[in-house]
Order: C-alpha cells, then sequence, then structure tokens
C-alpha cells in the first residue's frame, strides 16, 4: 500500500470515529465465528473496539446483546447488536460499501451464500467434530471429511480465491474455519487431511490466504490454537 | 384449472388464467430487456414440504412463471441428484438450468433476480435485513426442530418438556413480530416477505400436529399478534393455491410416520 492511501485510510477512520460510528466486537480469540468479522472490518477499514468474551463465564454483557444463542460473535453498531458471523458479515457488506465482500450478481451469491453454509454446517463439525470422535474409525472419518473437502477443491479451481481476484465472503468463512481453526486440531492429532498431492487447488488458495495481510492479522497464534484445539477435542471425546 | 400433463408430474403453473389468479392485480409488467431475470425457470420440489413452499409463495410474489418438477416421495431423480449433489435434497431452483439450493437462499435469489416485479421480500435497511435472516434462521435451526420434536415426543414428561421449549420459542417470535410488523400486518410490512415466507411455509404442518395432538400449539390468548398474522398469512393469494390442504396433509403424515410393522 501507498503512503498517500495509507494517510486516507487514517483520515477516514477518524473521520468515522467523529460520525460516532462506534462499533464494538464481542469475540473469542480462537472462535473462527470472531475471526472472519475482524477480517470483514479490517476489509472495509472499519475501527472497532474488540472485547475479548469468557465464553464458559459468559459476561452479563453477552447474555444481554445475544440473549437467543448466548454465542460470540455479537456486532455492536449504533446501538443496535447483531450476532451470527454470516449476517454480521452481511450486515456491514451493506453498511460501508468499499471493498465489497458479497458478489453483486445474485447468482454468485446464492453461490456464496450456500457453500458458506455448508462450510460451516458440515465441514466444520465433519472436518473437526466427527474427526475427533471417529465413531466408524479414523479412516472413516478422515474419508467423510474428504469428501466434503472434494466439493469445496472443485469450486476454488482456476481461481486466486472463491471470491475470485480478491479475498470475498467464502474466503472469510472458509478461511476462518479450515486452514486458521480445524486444521489447527488436524496438526495436533497427527492428521494431514487436505494433502498437497490430493488437493492442490485448496492448497494453493490457503497459500493466497495466507499472503493478504488483514487475513494474517486475524489468524489465531498457532501452537496457542493447537492446545485449545485439544482441549475442545478432549471435551467432545469425553461428553 | 393447471394443465397435468401425462408424461411425469409436471404442472405447468404458467397457463394464463392460472397465473392472473396469482399475481396480484398491480403488478408491474416483467421487463423483456431485463437480462438478470430472464431464462425459464424449473422448481423442483414437493407439494407436501414447507421448504419447497417458500420458494413457490415467493415466485408468486414476484409473478414468475415456473414448470413445477414433482419428485415422487421416497426417491430422487436424475435431474435432482444432478443439480443439488452436496445435499440431494428439495427444493433447487433452476434458473436457465442454474440450479440454487436451500430454500431461504432461494428465496432471496428470487427477490433480487426479480426486484423490479413485485414487492421487495426483505427490508432495505440493513439491520432490519439482518434481524429478517436471523429470526428465518432461528424458526429453521430451534423452532422447526421443536415442532418436529413434539411430533416424536413420547410420554407426558418428554411432551411437557417440547412444549415448554416450543412456546419459548413462541415467545420469542410473538415479539420479534411486533418489532419487525411496526404496526403493519406482516413481519416484512405491508406485504410478505422473507420472514413471513420463512415461518408461514410450516402453518400446514403445525395444523396437522395440533390435530394429531389434540392441542393447540399456536394459541391466541399466548401469541394473539401471531395467530392474526397467520391468518394473513393463509388468505394471501400467493399463498393459497401453494399451501397444503390440512385434511391432505394429515393423510400423508399418517403415511410417512407409520411405525413399521413389527
Amino acid at each position: 500500500e501507498t503512503l498517500a492511501s495509507e494517510r486516507e485510510r487514517v483520515i477516514e477512520r477518524s473521520a468515522m470515529a467523529e460520525k460516532g460510528e462506534d462499533v464494538k466486537l464481542l469475540g473469542f480469540w480462537a472462535s473462527p465465528f470472531t475471526r472472519r468479522v475482524e477480517m470483514a472490518l479490517k476489509l472495509k477499514g472499519v475501527p472497532y473496539d474488540y472485547l475479548e468474551q469468557d465464553i464458559v463465564n459468559k459476561s452479563p454483557l453477552l447474555l444481554q446483546l445475544n440473549p437467543v444463542y448466548k454465542k460470540v460473535p455479537v456486532l455492536v453498531h449504533k446501538g443496535k447488536h447483531i450476532p451470527e458471523s454470516h449476517l454480521i458479515l452481511e450486515y456491514i457488506d451493506q453498511t460501508w460499501k468499499q471493498n465489497p465482500i458479497l458478489p453483486q450478481d445474485p447468482y454468485e451469491k446464492a453461490m456464496a451464500l450456500f457453500w458458506a453454509k455448508f462450510v460451516d454446517e458440515q465441514v466444520g463439525p465433519v472436518g473437526f467434530k466427527a474427526v475427533v470422535k471417529a465413531e466408524k474409525g479414523i479412516e472413516v472419518a478422515i474419508e467423510e471429511a474428504r469428501e466434503l473437502f472434494t466439493f469445496l477443491e472443485k469450486e476454488v479451481t482456476g481461481k486466486d480465491f472463491f471470491g475470485g481476484k480478491t479475498l470475498g465472503f467464502l474466503d472469510m468463512v472458509a478461511g476462518s474455519m479450515i486452514p486458521f481453526c480445524i486444521a489447527r486440531s488436524w496438526e495436533g492429532m497427527g492428521i494431514d487431511m487436505i494433502p498437497e498431492d490430493k488437493f492442490p487447488e485448496l492448497n494453493r488458495w490457503i497459500k493466497n490466504l495466507k499472503e493478504v495481510e488483514i487475513v494474517r492479522e486475524c489468524i489465531p497464534p498457532k501452537e496457542k490454537q493447537i492446545e485449545h484445539m485439544k482441549k475442545v477435542a478432549e471435551r467432545i471425546k469425553s461428553a | 384449472m393447471p394443465h397435468r400433463s401425462n408424461i411425469g408430474k409436471r404442472i405447468n403453473v404458467s397457463h394464463p388464467i392460472l397465473l392472473s389468479f396469482l399475481t396480484h392485480s398491480h403488478a408491474p409488467k416483467l421487463s423483456v430487456s431485463d437480462k438478470m431475470a430472464s431464462g425459464e425457470v424449473k422448481l423442483i420440489g414437493a407439494w407436501a414440504s414447507p421448504f419447497v413452499m417458500r420458494p413457490r409463495v415467493a415466485l408468486n410474489l414476484k409473478s414468475v412463471p415456473y414448470e413445477f418438477l414433482q419428485e415422487t416421495f421416497g426417491s430422487k431423480s436424475e435431474l435432482l441428484l444432478k443439480s443439488n449433489p452436496v445435499h440431494k435434497k428439495i427444493p433447487v431452483l433452476l434458473h436457465a438450468d442454474k440450479p440454487v439450493c436451500e430454500s431461504n437462499i432461494i428465496v432471496e435469489y428470487i427477490d433480487e433476480t426479480w426486484s423490479s416485479s413485485g414487492p421487495s421480500l426483505l427490508p432495505s435497511l440493513p439491520y432490519d435485513r439482518a434481524m429478517a435472516r436471523f429470526w428465518a434462521a432461528y424458526i429453521d435451526e430451534k423452532w422447526f426442530v421443536a415442532l418436529r420434536n413434539f411430533l416424536k415426543a413420547e410420554g407426558e414428561e418428554e411432551k411437557k418438556a417440547v412444549i415448554a421449549e416450543f412456546e419459548e420459542g413462541n415467545a420469542l417470535l410473538e415479539k420479534a413480530f411486533i418489532d419487525c410488523s411496526k404496526g403493519k400486518p406482516f413481519f416484512n410490512g405491508d406485504h410478505i416477505g422473507y420472514l413471513d415466507i420463512s415461518l408461514g411455509s410450516f402453518l400446514a404442518w403445525l395444523r396437522v400436529t395440533e390435530l394429531a395432538a389434540s392441542y393447540k400449539l399456536l394459541d391466541e390468548a399466548k401469541t394473539p399478534s401471531l395467530c392474526k398474522w397467520a391468518d394473513h398469512f393463509c388468505n394471501d393469494p400467493a399463498v393459497k393455491p401453494v399451501m397444503p390442504e390440512t385434511a391432505k396433509l394429515a393423510e400423508f403424515a399418517k403415511k410417512i410416520f407409520a411405525k413399521p410393522q413389527a
């Protein structure tokens, strides 16, 4: 980035702060759902206050702002509070128009929403929880997870990012969930879930992600997260 | 009367008389030059599915003619498997042969593609949109699950627990309705929208469950606004033709939930 554009961003940020555009984000450092919201806020150049939450002993603030699900992340903006990471990403995209996150074309947008739902509702649980539990044995668990990754491999083929030339909604969702969350659990378990020879496109996408500054700023520290995922795995196994 | 093809189970709803019955009297004509909206529209689904009902209501609200491709219960067509290889589920919208899956995503797609036709299905303000989507997701993830659990519940204790959960959800939705509708008849205001469709599509199944259990799940005393809303929803011309008849649905429910012979 040039000095001029960096200066523009600083000016814009102070203008926003003056307008009372106070944005607060309640989150948890290891939560992919929180991290993707941070990616979006950084992409848009929106300054925000980050409030780290204890997700075991939940604060009165969290319970007040997300009474239905009692979960992070929650975005607070102009007195309104928005839960659920997908909703927050879309809210951010519609409120701050620079650097669009979601595709403009209705069909492309529908695809992005579809795959994002697939990542969070299928890939996440099958790629992590099911592997930890390995009810039918670890080999089967890995095979079933890889079946899902095959869909994503196809989706990103020939593209720098799921969003095309630049980072988009699905990249933030899949990026926060896969390489920078559940992959840390695979590393902890000694599993090579998406080897380069079987998933060249996904691996290329991960390399591309790591080169984006705002993504790098939103990756939980590796060793700390591997330990965290091990603890979560223990809880799952003993449940 | 809908023209019923002898080949397969397709119902052609682009028949002029049926279409005029379905549309609002002052819906603007579709612009022929509207590139986004051009292309044949088909919907793979089944009459009894609440998820399938959602895009049907949306297409009616937008006056979009479509071919309804009914799946046979118990089997999945080649077209369905090809169009939704990930989930292999209905509904699937095919627009110029491009598939769109997941009922709420389809409704949003319909709203954006035919934006110049009929009412807007989603609010325009970002926060209001977020809330509409939030409650729609809640309805699928929590409310409907409680309804399904009620059907499956055995024994007094389990039934009591499920009812409590369900009524808690109803109370939330009653409040959400008051917040979203701002005094108007629908969650979306003057016209049916995304959230109305998401909840309204379950009303027929709700009625069937009430009959089977002899229990009022939607009670005027507890959720007066929701009950009024339900009435408005069911009587809307975009909804009536695609809302399953309670008796027919009850028969169907008996068939699919019949316990297998020991």
